[in-house]
């Protein structure tokens, strides 16, 4: 098991926070898409007749812990490479797991801030201005709000690392971003079925779903990690292991 | 061709190294030595694998067969990390941030090697290059000269036993060429070994203690002295007002002139075995002839010439 040095790790998260807080678009596109999330839970609430089925509208809140990472995870590895800060990089020690979860953090600790003052001000903006009924009708979804704090950190792991999975596989930076997007289905998908009614939101729906991301999160970096190939990073070509060649080389993660 | 002539403790020794890509071979059965505080010029056209070569000895792409040993560690991936800690690799094009600062790229880099006091540390390194009072300025704000040296600063940051310089100067002006120049030399000095691929005869010729020659195979590795001697004859160069009447009766019967050929009117170029001292007798035979010398001299090779004599003839054996 290879030793992973938490000064580099940090090294990379701190860098990258850095990059992006010089990236005004970037700033303008992660908060623009929460609010976009926010309008129909917001509208439904204040809007709807009472009795209104409230958990799908709430449901909607996880979608964007699922869809603020997507842009900077899709351009997180591709983006290195097209402004040529690749090569230098991988001169240094930093091996790739570092470099992949420094870079994975780097992207998840704005998206859960974000996710996280979301939500809460949605709850508050309840809380304050909606009617008695709303309000209390919005607070006895215990399932769904249970499921949203505890989903909301593993959704976008799982959609961070799906993001970045394609960034280490592509080949420019638009591709990258328009196959992150992929990282937004299966949740869209969940959160249709529970609307059809195909499985209600529950505690134990919510926990069931919670124990499968953490299984799929836990294992992501280290398989990143191997899909990452420094030499298919630096040359555009994937290493070419004559078989029984220089066997030494095979499988090796540095 | 192997050198096995070297100080005791090599740097950098690659044994029947060979990198292929699919068909294509990048570089074949290289093997050769670096010297601990050697400047090393690795030179060649564009495709020659130096490039390649550079990468595979710094960890970034792996060998197809052949082995290395780099600042001592043996060329392998369990030992990738630890070659990485000890050696510094500064690509043709710097790669920097453009939008952190020279300071904050530099700090980056310094976390990454996991550098003590890397604030006096980065502040020596952009002394070393002259950028001491440029660390605030956005790197996308720098021309591409200051880019440069802003990558050579980088690569000083960790102190390394290895420093693999690609085409360092490519690109710049001749002010940024000569602080690049004198950085080598000043880098020499502390006895940093430097593993330095260029276009530039001149700048290899100037700074390296010696050069090797590769065009895919290695052509050659020496000093470029003696390489000159390997490649060409000694030579006279005579010129005289007015061409000489009998100049094969002359330069025969003259002691130590194994040849000559004539260069144009009144020119002529004697194959000596020693130059400095036949050219007394050849004056001396020129005079008595009545011949009006206008100059004798040494022909002097450059490495262009060795360079191109050996890349002349790749390109006429694979014209064959």
């Amino acid at each position: 098991m290879m030793s992973m040095d938490t000064a580099r790790v940090r090294a990379v998260v701190r860098k990258e926070l850095r990059d992006y807080r010089r990236r005004r678009s970037i700033v303008v596109a992660m908060i623009i898409l929460p609010v976009v999330f926010l309008i129909e839970p917001t509208l439904t609430v204040f809007l709807a007749p009472a009795g209104t089925n409230l958990q799908v509208p709430l449901l909607l809140l996880l979608l964007i812990p699922v869809v603020t990472p997507s842009t900077l995870a899709a351009y997180s590895i591709v983006g290195e490479r097209e402004q040529g800060t690749m090569e230098p990089l991988l001169t240094t020690p930093l091996r790739q797991e570092e470099f992949i979860l420094g870079k994975a953090s780097a992207v998840m600790i704005p998206t859960l801030v974000l996710s996280y003052a979301v939500f809460g001000l949605f709850l508050a903006v309840v809380r304050i201005f909606a009617k008695s009924a709303a309000s209390t009708a919005v607070f006895h979804q215990g399932p769904v709000l249970l499921a949203i704090a505890l989903l909301t950190p593993l959704m976008a792991g799982w959609a961070v690392i799906v993001g970045m999975a394609v960034s280490v596989r592509a080949s420019e930076i638009r591709v990258a971003q328009q196959l992150g997007m992929v990282a937004s289905f299966p949740p869209l998908v969940a959160v249709i079925l529970l609307a059809l009614g195909v499985f209600h939101p529950s505690v134990r729906v919510a926990l069931l779903f919670a124990g499968v991301l953490l299984l799929i999160d836990a294992r992501a970096v280290p398989l990143v990690s191997r899909m990452f190939d420094r030499e298919r990073l630096v040359t555009g070509k994937k290493a070419d292991r004559p078989r029984g060649a220089i066997g030494m080389w095979r499988g090796r993660a540095d | 061709m192997r050198e096995v002539t070297l100080a005791q403790q090599a740097a950098v020794v690659v044994d029947r190294l060979t990198k292929c890509f699919g068909e294509r071979t990048a570089y074949s059965e290289v093997s050769f030595e670096v010297a601990h505080g050697e400047v090393f010029g690795f030179l060649g056209p564009n495709g020659a694998g130096k490039t390649t070569m550079v990468r595979t000895l710094g960890t970034l792409i792996e060998p197809s067969s052949g082995t290395a040993t780099v600042a001592g560690i043996p060329l392998a991936p369990d030992n990738a990390v630890e070659i990485r800690q000890h050696v510094s690799i500064m690509p043709e094009a710097p790669g920097l941030y453009l939008r952190l600062t020279v300071s904050e790229n530099l700090e980056y880099f310094a976390g990454l090697y996991g550098l003590h006091q890397p604030a006096a540390r980065i502040r020596d390194a952009l002394d070393a290059v002259n950028l001491g009072d440029r660390a605030g300025d956005l790197c996308g704000g720098l021309s591409k000269g200051l880019r440069q040296r802003v990558g050579l600063a980088r690569t000083l940051l960790s102190d390394p036993v290895v420093m693999f310089l690609d085409e360092p100067t490519s690109g710049l002006d001749p002010v940024a060429t000569r602080e690049v120049h004198n950085l080598i030399t000043n880098l020499r000095q502390s006895g940093t070994t430097i593993f330095l691929t260029t276009h530039r005869l001149e700048e290899a010729e100037r700074l390296c203690d010696r050069v090797a020659i590769l065009n895919t195979t290695l052509r050659t590795v020496g000093r470029t002295e003696d390489l000159r001697a390997q490649l060409f004859t000694k030579t006279l160069v005579v010129q005289t007002l007015e061409p000489l009447g009998d100049p094969g009766r002359l330069f025969t019967g003259i002691p130590g002139v194994d040849g000559w050929r004539s260069d144009g009117p009144g020119s002529y170029v004697l194959s000596v075995p020693d130059p400095r001292r036949v050219a007394p007798e050849v004056t001396r035979g020129l005079v008595a002839a009545g011949a009006d010398v206008v100059s004798i001299g040494e022909a002097k090779h450059s490495l262009e010439d060795v360079y191109l004599e050996l890349v002349d003839e790749d390109v006429e054996a694979r014209g064959q």
